[in-house]
Order: C-alpha cells, then structure tokens, then sequence
C-alpha cells in the first residue's frame, strides 16, 4: 500500500473514531434523558400537594412524604454541623499544623481509603456503634452520626484543598502584622477558604440526603406516620420512603415511588445549583 | 541580682546557661514578660492545635471502629460455624434450614455484577475521556462535563427504580426468559452508575500529559486518532487503570440497585438473567428482617461485610498503588 492510500485510511480511522467517541459520550446523556424522562412520566401525575402533606399510608391514592420530608430534613440539620465541624478542623489541622511524618501520613491515607468504604459498612458500624453500643436506638441522631461519618472524607478533601489554594502572601502578610497563627487561621485563611469550602459541604449533604443503604442498616426502615420532635426520635428518610415504595409489587406504588424521586431530585438540583452559584459568586482570584 | 534590672540587651548576652532557676522564678513573681512570653504562646496557640489533631484523629477512629466492630462479630461467627464451611461450602442459606454458610454464592453474585458492569462502563467511559480531552473544543467540554457530574450525583435508589421499572421489561420484550429481578438489568444500571467516575477520573488523567508530547506528534504527521491512542493513552495509563480498578471497588459496594433490581437469590450461576444475590443485598435483606441480636443470622452479616470490606479496601489501596507506582514522570 503506497503512502498515499495510508493517509486516506488513517484519516477515514480517525473519523470513525471521532464519531465512535462521540456516540459513546452522547450514549452517558442520553441515558440520563431516559431515566428522568421515565421518572417524570411516571410520578409527574401523582406528585400534588397532598402528596407532600400526607403521612404514608397504605392506600396509594392517600399516601405522602410527609414524614420522609421531614426526616431527610431532620437528618440533615444534624448531620451538616457535626460533618462540618470536624471535617473543617480536620482539614486546617493537616494543611496548617500538622508536620510531615508518620501520623500525618497515616490520617491522610487513611481519609482517602475511608472514601472508597462502601456506604453499607458504614451502616453496620453505626447500628453497631450508635444504636447498639451506646444506646441511642434507632433514632434521627444516630443516624446523622452514621452519615456525617460516611461523608466526613470528602468534606476534608475540599477543605484542603481550599485552604491549600490560600496563597502564602496572605498568610505572611498577616504574621507581618504581628498576628498568631490562629488568629491568622481564623482572620484570613479561613474566610478566603470559606466559599469553596462550603460549596464541597453542599456537595457532601447532597450525597448524604440520597444515601440509602447506611440507613436501612440502622433501622430507619420502618412505617413512620409522625414527624421526629427530637434528635432520639424514630425516622425516616426519602430515599428509603422511596425504596420502600419500590419494593412493593403493585404499580400504583411504584408511581408514587416515582412522585418521591421527583421530589428528590428537585432538592439536589437545588443545592447543586447552590453550590455552583456560591462557588461562582465567591470565587476570587488572587 | 534580678532579672528585670536588666535590659533585654544584657539579658540576652547572659544567655540560657547564666539564666538560673532563681532569674526564672523571679521573673515570675514579677510577671515580668521579658522571659515568660518566649517560653509560654497564648492559651489559643497550645490548646487550638491539640483540639484540631483531636477532630482529624476521629476518621482514624472511624477506621479502627469498622476494623474492629467487624472482626469482634467475625470472631464470633467463626466460635459457631467453621472456617472451611464457609469457605468450601456452595450453598448460603442462614435465613432458613437447613442453614448453609458458603461465601460462593454471594462472591459470584457480586462478581458477576461488577463484571457486567465494568464491560459497560470501563470501554464507554474511556471512549467519554477520550473524546472530551483529545477532541471536544472547549465549549463542548464545558456543557457535558457538568451534565455527567449530575449522571454520578443521581442517588442509586434512584437507579435502583430506573433498573426495575425500565430496563428489566426492555429487557424482558427481547429476552422472554428473563426473570423480574435478574442479575442483567441490575448490572447494566450498575455500569451506568460507574460511567461518570471512569469518564471524569480517566479525563483528567489525560488532561494531564503535558501538550508538548500531544504536538511532537502531531508535527510527525499523526492524525488525532493516533495521538490519543498511541501517546495520550499510554502516557496517562496508570491513571486510566487507576480509575478502572475505584470504579470496579465503587461496583462491588453498590447496594440499592441491585437489592433492588437482582433480587434475594444467592446461587451459583453464570446466567445474568436470572436472579442472584450479592453481598450488599444479603446485607440489606438481614437488616430488613427483625433479626434478634446474638444469632448467627445476625452475626453473618458482619462476616459478610467482613469480605466486603477486605475486597474493596484491597482494591482502593491497588489503585493507588497503580497511581503511584506507574506515574509517568514528565
């Protein structure tokens, strides 16, 4: 075969190529069209108002979230603080405090392998743990404490990585100054770092709100008609409000399961969008 | 002679050798800062790090509780039933009699799931990589990267549904034979889940090999095909095979949508269209029940985590591993 044939095929390869990858990319997208194309065909009739005001119940025309609304609601608003926290102070302890070494190197590896820790064993060390071993049953609290574990990793990850990207000047601009190391920290590292790092606690809680199997393992799975007073109080959440629905053979639930993923997914979008609003809005360049 | 008839000046020529226990003590009493402030930070300085070091300690209690919670119960399943039926025997059955307890059944579930999977999920998302480092302009990257973040931020209930209501009966018009909850329609949606991870982690392993190398062989004549594939790919390999190996570790931990869509079934086959159970579904089935404390029933989900855990934190440290140790350095 002369040269010249060899570049017609290799530029034919390379365009069969391009469409291949091309087709392969779109096939992501389009699957993700389909699957929420099936969701809104279906659950799109029975989502009202009702729908979100009604305790679950066992005729589907009667049933609601109310009670997983207002768990999923519960459990965030413990989790958030409690991961927060930790994860932030974990975060600065690695990026500003901490020397290279062996304990350093330990934390550090260790938070990456606690990423990759499926999100059921996570629940079987929080039934172990919480609801058993110190006693806390099966309430909104020990849950929150099993998820704020499981999503600790990735706030620590896009905490140090904001902080990290406070540029040094600031810093010693601020011991120029005569300022401490905390009061450094607290004054101008952590509220340079403060919009990214909230943008990552969304993301996180994004997570949390549609994690499923942690809390199936400590025992929120069971038929709530109330709305939790108190942290120690019996729940349940809308994925499991969810699963619950699917599990059960008759279509109407599966369409009310349908209605649920609606509403779910409604509220990751939103704090999506929070995050990339924030993340927009904040991000400064020095 | 005391100390704070000095001026810093003398002082500081004294030295540490001439500053005695009796200019220590007198400084004290005195509240002279002179000394005191070059030994002593403020209380926020000492107690802030201490409490920070605490909270970043709390993920290695995390671990050491998985750790141990695991092995105590493992220990215990083990005190009643012995280690080589769990491991020769081919039937799991501790939720009814006669009870069997191989692992067999639960490790070919979960490994035909996740070897379904990845045949979905490891070719197509490579293909995404490619596309968007090596030919998607700017624009187009910036419209679909986004859009495959929202594909992995989907809850996997969420696929679960998907799996269930959808796939399996597109499955079950070609495919008659196909039972309601089988072990194709769970895997498949499991493929799809893992896309968006292969896609982005490859992605940036590729954006990352310098330009140079990518325009060196351009200025050799190579079409675009044959960069992305002969320099691109094998230069960024660890990283592709890096995230091959998370993806499959993140396949083997999904829960919901196979409990979901797979159904309760352990058995050994190798027919993805009918019903299986993986270990994460066992997990869920146990702790959907109202198993008493202290049974063995109860104790088998620890052994099963106790599996599950292993091979996946083995697979997590491989990848980083393969990271590491293969990195090209440029």
């Amino acid at each position: 075969m002369d040269a010249e044939k060899r570049l017609v095929v290799r530029k034919w390869a390379n365009r069969v190529a391009a469409g291949v990858f091309f087709l392969a990319t779109m096939l992501g997208i389009a699957v993700l069209v389909v699957l929420i194309g099936a969701i809104l065909r279906d659950g799109l009739p029975w989502l009202s108002w009702e729908f979100l005001t009604n305790f679950p119940s066992r005729i589907p025309e009667k049933a609601g979230i109310k009670s997983a609304l207002f768990g999923s609601l519960w459990l965030m608003a413990l989790t958030a603080p409690i991961a927060f926290v930790l994860g932030v102070a974990t975060a600065i302890y690695l990026e500003e405090y901490a020397k290279p070494g062996r304990l350093t190197r330990i934390i550090q590896t260790n938070i990456h392998n606690l990423a990759g820790v499926p999100s059921i064993v996570f629940g079987i060390l929080g039934l172990t743990l919480f609801v058993r071993g110190i006693g806390l049953g099966r309430s909104v609290l020990a849950g929150a404490l099993t998820m704020a574990l499981l999503v600790l990793p990735i706030i620590v990850v896009a905490a140090q990585e904001a902080i990290r990207a406070v540029p040094n000047s600031l810093r010693h601009a601020s011991y120029a100054l005569g300022a401490t190391r905390w009061q450094t920290i607290r004054r101008v590292v952590l509220p340079a770092a403060l919009p990214s790092i909230l943008t990552g606690t969304i993301l996180a809680m994004s997570r949390a709100i549609g994690e499923t199997a942690p809390l199936i393992m400590i025992g929120a799975l069971t038929f709530i008609a109330f709305v939790p007073t108190s942290p120690l109080d019996a729940f349940t959440v809308l994925p499991i409000q969810i699963f619950n629905w699917v599990s059960r053979p008759q279509e109407a639930f599966h369409h009310l399961a349908a209605a649920g993923i609606i509403v779910l997914l409604i509220v990751l979008l939103s704090m999506n969008l929070t995050a990339v609003l924030l993340r927009n809005t904040f991000q400064k360049r020095y | 002679m005391p100390s704070t008839l000095l001026s810093p000046n003398v002082q500081e020529k004294m030295g540490n050798v001439e500053r005695s226990a009796e200019v220590e003590e007198a400084a004290k009493s005195t509240g002279s800062s002179f000394v005191r402030r070059k030994k002593r930070l403020p209380l926020s300085e000492r107690v802030i790090p201490k409490i920070l070091l605490a909270c970043a300690l709390v993920s290695i209690f995390t671990t050491m509780g998985i750790v141990v919670t695991l092995l105590v119960e493992t220990v215990a399943f083990f005190q009643r039933v012995p280690l080589s039926a769990f491991l020769f025997d081919t039937k799991w059955t501790p939720l009814f009699q006669p009870q069997h307890f191989g692992i067999w059944p639960l490790l070919a579930g979960t490994f035909m799931v996740t070897i379904i999977a990845g045949a979905v999920a490891l070719p197509i998302g490579l293909a995404t990589a490619i596309f968007l480092s090596e030919y998607a302009s700017d624009r187009v990257r910036r419209v679909i990267k986004p859009i495959l973040e929202v594909l992995a931020g989907i809850p996997t209930v969420v696929y679960g549904y998907f799996a269930l209501t959808f796939v399996t009966p597109l499955i079950r018009a070609v495919l008659p034979e196909t039972g309601i909850f089988n072990a194709l329609s769970a895997s498949l949606v499991v493929g799809i889940m893992i896309l968006p991870m292969v896609a982005s982690l490859s992605e940036d392993a590729m954006v990352s090999v310098p330009r140079a190398m990518r325009e060196g062989a351009y200025a050799l004549g190579a079409t675009r095909l044959e960069v992305a594939l002969k320099v691109v790919v094998p230069a960024a390999l660890s990283g592709i095979i890096a995230s091959f190996v998370l993806a499959l570790s993140r396949a083997i931990g999904e829960t919901m949508i196979v409990t979901i869509a797979a159904g309760a079934t352990p058995k050994l086959t190798l027919n993805p269209l009918e019903s299986i159970q993986t270990m994460t579904a066992y997990i869920v089935q146990v702790s959907l029940g109202d198993t008493p404390h202290g049974t063995i029933e109860y104790y088998s989900i620890y052994v099963v985590g106790m599996t599950l855990f292993v091979v996946t934190l083995l697979m997590n440290l491989l990848a980083r591993w393969i990271a590491r140790r293969f990195r090209e350095a440029y």
